[in-house]
């Protein structure tokens, strides 16, 4: 058992406005720390630049709030120089897949151990309502009248086209749901993405709509748990199956389908294939954790090597350096 | 035979960028390292990754300068030009001294390398109004497959030893031991033993042709060594040493070295050499941009490492948001910019020192930033220890500037003795100040203390913001403003440099030179020169730019003339002109990639002398 609470990991008074997913995710990230129970001073929290890159200055952990879009990039020096600290990357959709785009990818090709948590609200919040990477083609904003004429990343797609080995989905307003992805997260050792779908009041009020109140998720949503057959609805009346090179929700008992038919979820497959169709669904959405594959982490084999040619050189300071060069003496 | 005496040589090797020129270069001023000369190499590559074979665009050289006393630069011309092709005749003759003895390979003068190498005749060298008195003809392709007819080696193979046989040849020139040249290769293909005894059979069959062949035409050429100072020696890049500071200052720190970095030219090599040596520790990313590079360097400095960037001009442009974040969170961070012709993309593989004010300026906001200067290819090696003691100590990001001159430029390397060094003294903060301590408290010497991740106690964010002095806290106070962006300033302005060295005639100059970083060689060898004419000479060389000497102001008003030359339009003489009142110098300016002339030096240096 842990010997922390949530309250150990708290500071500070967040400057959010009210009714923003911020301060909800904030409560399930303490919460979650305090389970995991890795002391304050072994924990490092580093986030860019948004309305969600606040969240550092309410940790009573060390932690920085640093530059706009290269949270991963700083968050990949700490964690591999000093590999003992567990580091946790928060950035929002602007921050982490616009600004910040190369850095999410190659933090995850390179499987860094970072916990890396996106806060997607569909919009730039702190610049006052410009449409982000991931609002929907059409999105009316500040900065699109007339409607966007692009269309948006999807997070898990940019996450597995990366080769990202874990991502994982939970609604800021669902502590549980929320709580159970960062342990996972935490326990999965590598880059793992956790897409928090949270809502903007002032800005973009109603982007989650379909799965941000507790109803909304029961008819809305579906929980994935790793090796359980794929059921939803309130009574669990819908479930996946697989149709041809897809897969489809279903009303179980309608056109011939049981659940037996209903597949089973597999985080661990090294193939994301289904993952992908799972995380893409815009009906139900996919919650949980979806893809959860061990693979090596960057910050070990950097260790690991530096053991092994430790191992292998006959110089191991600066003086033993020197001569391994072809020296000449002057008398 | 004759056997001149001189004080100095400069031999210019030059062929195809695959003819293997700069390994020959590198042979030879190791072979003249050896028995005690002064040497001072130049390698100019072409900028093509690998130009049409024989092309005038392809050609590449390497420039050493040996002598029996110190010598400062690569020399302007040389006296001995290796010509592998007709494209490097044609394009590297302008390198040669009038006399210059010039060793070309015949089988590589045939139509076609002509043609590529645009001559309009066959008699190129009448073309090119060369005596071929001075011209050391030989079938050297030729030779070198009769020499390794018996291996097993392909045709391929055989002609990449060519470069041994112009080697041989110069070392039979220069009356070198072959020995030390054997061992060279012998460990260099250690694990091809059959490459190094093939180029090994060349090189001396290179030495016999010179004695058999060229004993009654040519000179062979002494070079005795005066003046040595005793001690263990080795060849060393000015990269490589800079590598081998920041390994020398994160052993004497008890710090793990980290470097985050992207290939750009020319400063890769340090990259390559810092990912070589794990078995000190040293951890290098490659990362996936400049950026990145810088950012994670700033991670890894949060996380307790001494973090190192490198890079050239066109990185720092990208790197300056996360230099400006050191600044702020008042982080150790070392960044290297090795210099290299701009704008833009510019002359990716020529030197210059148009970087300086962006360095200096090149950020948002009120962003001071230490920036030193290295002097030479050896002094690499002590500016690189000096600017990681200063980032450390002073909890600064400290930009360290090269060029690639000196970078790529060599010298023999007196083997340092790390007990000799300064010791490095992080601010660490003190245990007992837990519960009192917040991030931006600061020592006696208005530093911030470091506290790194892992102590319990010491939790705290920083960050991109502007912090409140007592709590650490985000503010946008204006009065907090003020006084941090003062405090920063001031931290900076109180870091302790050296006092600016004045050479030469410093008591009675007419003249004062001033230059930085890697321009020394050859304003100190202008110097001697003037001297040795009898004029009044001084030289001060800026090794610290940011913040400057505490005697700048003094040195630069005490001559009646003073001339700030360097590779730039002026940007020394500038940051001078705003740090010390009334100061106006004569400037020398150029910008062309290459290094200085000595000659040229001398001559724009006697007209400043002679204007009333």
């Amino acid at each position: 058992m842990s010997n922390y609470s949530a309250s150990d990991f708290k500071k500070g008074q967040p400057r959010w406005c009210p009714g923003c997913g911020d301060h909800f995710f904030l409560a399930s990230l303490h919460k979650a720390m305090a389970e995991i129970g890795v002391a304050p001073s072994q924990t490092a929290v580093i986030s860019g630049i948004g309305c969600s890159s606040r969240l550092p200055h309410y940790m009573a952990t060390y932690g920085m709030n640093t530059i706009h879009g290269r949270a991963a990039a700083i968050a990949t020096g700490c964690k591999v120089a000093n590999p003992d600290l567990t580091v946790w990357q928060v950035s929002g959709d602007g921050d982490g897949l616009a600004i910040g785009g190369n850095h999410f990818i190659h933090a995850n090709r390179r499987n860094i151990n970072l916990n890396m948590i996106l806060l997607n609200n569909r919009i730039y919040g702190l610049t006052k309502g410009q449409y982000s990477p991931t609002s929907p083609r059409g999105f009316v904003s500040k900065s699109s009248p007339y409607g966007t004429v692009e269309d948006p990343f999807r997070p898990a797609e940019l996450c597995f086209g990366a080769r990202g080995h874990f991502f994982a989905r939970a609604v800021a307003t669902d502590a549980p749901g929320t709580v159970e992805i960062l342990k996972a997260a935490y326990n999965h050792k590598g880059a793992s993405v956790c897409e928090i779908l949270q809502n903007c009041v002032i800005f973009n009020n109603g982007t989650h709509d379909a799965v941000y109140s507790k109803e909304g998720r029961a008819k809305n949503a579906i929980y994935l748990k790793h090796g359980e057959k794929m059921l939803f609805g309130e009574n669990n009346e819908y479930g996946i199956v697989q149709e041809g090179f897809n897969i489809k929700a279903v009303k179980l008992g309608e056109d011939g389908y049981t659940e037996a038919d209903v597949l089973v979820h597999d985080a661990k497959c090294e193939d994301n294939t289904l993952q992908l169709k799972l995380a893409e669904m815009e009906w139900p959405v996919a919650l949980g954790v979806i893809r959860d594959v061990e693979a090596p982490t960057y910050d070990d084999c950097v260790w690991q090597q530096i053991e092994e040619v430790k191992a292998a050189k006959k110089y191991h300071n600066f003086a033993e350096l020197l001569e391994t060069n072809d020296i000449w003496t002057v008398k | 035979m004759e056997i001149k005496e001189k004080e100095s040589v400069v031999v210019r090797f030059s062929g195809d960028s695959g003819d293997g020129m700069q390994l020959a270069g590198n042979i030879f001023s190791t072979v003249s390292a050896t028995v005690g000369n002064s040497i001072s190499t130049f390698p100019d590559y072409p900028a093509d990754i690998r130009a049409p074979q024989g092309s005038l665009t392809g050609v590449s050289g390497f420039q050493v300068h040996i002598g029996a006393e110190q010598v400062y630069t690569p020399g302007d011309l040389c006296d001995v030009l290796v010509a592998m092709n007709a494209a490097a005749l044609k394009t590297q003759y302008r390198y040669a001294k009038p006399d210059a003895a010039i060793i070309i390979d015949t089988d590589s003068f045939g139509p076609k390398d002509l043609e590529k190498a645009q001559f309009q005749t066959e008699d190129y060298l009448g073309e090119m109004g060369i005596d071929a008195d001075r011209v050391i003809a030989c079938p050297l392709t030729s030779m070198v497959k009769d020499c390794l007819a018996d291996s097993a080696m392909d045709a391929k193979s055989v002609s990449k030893c060519r470069n041994m046989f112009a080697l041989g040849l110069v070392c039979w020139l220069f009356d070198r031991d072959l020995d030390v040249a054997f061992n060279f290769l012998r460990e260099k293909f250690a694990k091809k033993p059959e490459i190094a005894e093939a180029n090994i059979k060349v090189i001396q069959a290179g030495y016999d042709y010179g004695h058999n062949t060229h004993s009654s035409v040519a000179n062979v050429y002494r070079i005795e060594t005066k003046n040595k100072v005793p001690g263990r020696y080795m060849d060393i890049t000015g990269n490589k040493a800079t590598a081998y500071g920041f390994i020398a200052a994160a052993e004497k720190a008890g710090l793990k070295l980290y470097l985050g970095s992207y290939p750009i030219t020319p400063a890769t090599d340090v990259l390559h050499e810092l990912s070589k040596h794990k078995s000190l520790g040293v951890i290098t990313v490659q990362c996936e941009d400049e950026i990145a590079g810088c950012a994670s360097a700033v991670g890894a400095s949060f996380a307790g490492a001494l973090a190192v960037t490198s890079t050239s001009g066109p990185g720092i442009c990208l790197k300056s948001e996360a230099m400006n974040l050191a600044v702020i969170m008042e982080l150790p961070l070392v960044v290297l910019d090795v210099q290299r012709g701009g704008p833009a993309t510019g002359l990716p593989t020529k030197s210059e020192q148009t970087d300086l004010l962006q360095a200096l300026f090149g950020r948002n906001g009120e962003s001071p930033m230490p920036v030193v200067a290295a002097a030479s290819p050896t002094d690499c090696f002590e500016m690189a220890y000096a600017a990681s003691k200063m980032a450390l100590e002073h909890m600064t990001p400290v930009i360290l500037m090269t060029d690639a001159y000196v970078a790529n430029g060599s010298a023999a390397f007196k083997l340092p003795n790390l007990n000799e060094y300064p010791a490095i003294n992080p601010p660490y903060v003190p245990e007992d100040l837990k519960g009192s301590w917040t991030p931006y408290m600061r020592n006696q010497e208005g530093v911030r203390y470091w506290a790194v991740p892992g102590r319990e106690g010491f939790e705290h964010i920083l960050g991109g913001l502007e912090k409140d002095d007592k709590t650490g806290a985000i503010s946008t106070n204006p009065e907090n403003h003020d006084l941090m962006t003062r405090k920063r300033q001031a931290k900076i302005a109180a870091i302790p440099v050296p006092d600016l060295e004045v050479l030469g005639d410093k008591d009675d100059a007419e003249l004062l030179i001033v230059g930085f970083g890697g321009t020394y060689g050859h304003l100190h060898a202008a110097m001697d020169e003037l001297r040795a004419q009898g004029k009044k000479v001084a030289l001060a060389h800026f090794r610290y730019i940011n913040p400057l000497p505490k005697n700048t102001a003094d040195v630069l008003r005490r001559y009646p003339k003073v001339v700030v030359a360097e590779q730039n339009m002026g940007q020394l003489a500038g940051w001078l002109r705003m740090k010390v009142d009334g100061f106006v110098p004569e400037q020398y300016n150029e910008v062309k990639g290459q290094p200085f002339k000595v000659a040229e030096l001398v001559k724009a240096f006697t007209e400043i002398l002679n204007k009333e």
